[in-house]
């Protein structure tokens, strides 16, 4: 099963197999990783699911589109140019086998 | 030992357990949830979880392992019958009697069900819980005549969903426009514009008169104009009601749902109510009001935690909403009335565009099509009482995203004369 490898600010690490198809905000939610909330269920429409990808990765990412860039324009935590994207656009499965990001320190204004 | 007890598993009650622990509460906490499952997400339920891909996997709200971290009792499936307040105790469907020093109601709300003719036959369905939603998601996979009956957010999330499947899909709405209560007109218009556009046939002005079956099951919807719809399966989606009869049981004051106070205190001090059942002084339109939202739910609940934990804090955080239907995304910030003067920024044939709202002269809203950047920078103005007038966003220079941002930095004394409406 793929993985994903969740690092936290603490420098604490959830290591999740996901099943294919999965989003890595669905992951998050469904195995109890703290740090992504994902209010609107997927949609790219909260900016809630903000992820910092580790650069290994984002080569092997799928393109963004225009939401999601607009989203992640408004994230509380401070936008990477590189590495940001929003969790919930980004599903694991046979063209993403692994996956490691980082996780912002603040998914909701104070 | 102090306990809390919840009634609801929503958004509203699982945050608000969620919450209550993050802000270091230690005594017990009693989660009460009447539907079988573990808590899980409503909103992609008429989105998402209709299309053909998807496969029905509800997402949850938290992972199955949260209420054991979190040293929290969760009853699954398990209904609170009766509150005696005077004992400060909860009976439940299980039999049980537990006592609480403060209980919070987020019993959330149900469907209004239809009462005409043929309302009993097979294949009327609503769309509120997981099981709802699972039902109708199989019966899509053989239905062909869709009769929606109220163009609201679900019944109109719902009708795009089914259409996208390639069914044949008519809408009826007794009143003049979707979405008529909660839009601009603008709005209102361009969304029968879209729904048109892809094949709905929106019928406005035409409620449901009655239901003709064959042999028990539906196979048409009858119109106040006489109008026979052809349905093999027809959901209902005319609005809900607050679950508050709990509540009236307790001598609690209830009007359009469980009166509270700023701090989501009832008339009771040692009960709260809060997210879809409650009705609320809000600041923003200094007016009592009762929201459906995630929104609502969500950051009452991480108010409330406060509240119960020895910081009482009033709510007052801006409401906003969204929805999906079909291709077009819309975000609404702020408290919109139909009548408001609207002023439409961008361009609707691009589908990206806003409308901003103002009632004398004070902007209200912002809905926001597509246009998920604008929505936030219209949170930001609304929630800091930006001093936006209709002549600046009416200027062709106007970019609201960078006067959300500098106008963050303006002299309070700046915003003189904008100070809230008067309290409720």
């Amino acid at each position: 099963m793929p993985k994903i490898f969740y690092h936290h600010p603490g420098g604490a690490t959830d290591v999740i197999d996901a099943v294919p198809g999965t989003s890595v905000m669905r992951a998050a939610i469904t195995n109890g990783v703290d740090g992504i909330i994902g209010e609107c269920g997927g949609q790219a429409m909260c900016a809630t699911c903000h992820i910092y990808v580790r650069e290994d990765y984002i080569g092997a990412l799928p393109a963004m589109n225009e939401d999601e860039d607009e989203m992640l324009d408004v994230t509380s935590s401070p936008r990477d140019d590189e590495r940001s994207r929003l969790a919930c656009q980004i599903k694991v499965g046979p063209s993403l086998q692994e996956i490691a990001i980082d996780l912002p320190l603040t998914q909701v204004e104070p | 030992m102090s306990r809390i007890v919840i009634i609801g598993g929503g958004q509203a009650g699982v945050q608000l357990a969620d919450s209550l622990r993050s802000e270091g509460y230690q005594g017990a906490i009693d989660l009460f949830a009447d539907e079988p499952h573990l808590p899980y997400q409503r909103p992609p339920l008429s989105k998402d979880f209709m299309s053909e891909e998807d496969g029905a996997s509800p997402l949850p709200l938290r992972a199955g392992t949260f209420f054991g971290d979190r040293a929290v009792d969760f009853h699954q499936g398990v209904e609170v019958t009766s509150v005696d307040p005077v004992g400060q105790t909860v009976v439940a469907s299980d039999g049980s009697t537990l006592s609480y020093t403060k209980l919070v109601f987020a019993t959330g709300a149900r469907n209004r069900e239809i009462s005409v003719p043929g309302s009993e036959l097979v294949g009327i369905r609503y769309l509120r819980t997981l099981d709802d939603a699972k039902a109708l998601q199989a019966e899509l996979g053989s239905a062909k005549h869709v009769v929606v009956i109220g163009a609201g957010f679900i019944g109109l999330e719902f009708a795009a969903a089914a259409r996208k499947r390639g069914l044949d899909v008519t809408v009826l709405e007794f009143g003049p426009r979707p979405m008529g209560r909660v839009l601009s007109q603008f709005m209102s218009g361009y969304f029968a514009d879209v729904h048109t556009d892809s094949g709905i046939n929106l019928k406005l002005g035409e409620g449901i008169a009655s239901l003709t079956g064959v042999e028990g099951k539906v196979s048409g919807a009858v119109s106040t104009s006489g109008t026979e719809y052809p349905a093999d399966l027809v959901v209902v989606g005319i609005g809900v009601l607050p679950n508050s009869e709990l509540a009236v049981q307790a001598c609690l004051e209830v009007d359009n749902g469980i009166v509270v106070d700023a701090c989501l205190q009832t008339s009771d001090p040692h009960i709260f109510a809060l997210g879809d059942c409650s009705s609320y002084p809000n600041v923003h339109t200094g007016a009592r009001i009762r929201l459906e939202s995630v929104q609502n739910a969500t950051d009452q609940a991480r108010i409330l935690a406060k509240t119960l934990t020895g910081k009482p804090t009033p709510y007052e955080a801006l409401p906003w909403f969204w929805s999906q239907q079909g291709a077009v995304k819309l975000q609404i910030a702020g408290i919109i009335h139909c009548d408001d003067e609207s002023i439409v920024r961008g361009e609707p044939a691009s589908g990206k565009f806003s409308v901003y709202c103002f009632r004398d002269g004070r902007l209200t809203g912002v809905e926001s099509v597509n246009s998920p950047s604008e929505h936030m920078a219209a949170r930001k103005v609304l929630e800091q009482r930006l001093p936006l007038t209709p002549e600046l966003v009416m200027d062709a220079d106007f970019d609201p995203k960078s006067f959300s941002r500098q106008s963050a930095f303006l002299n309070p004394n700046d915003k003189e004369g904008l100070e809230r409406p008067a309290t409720v």
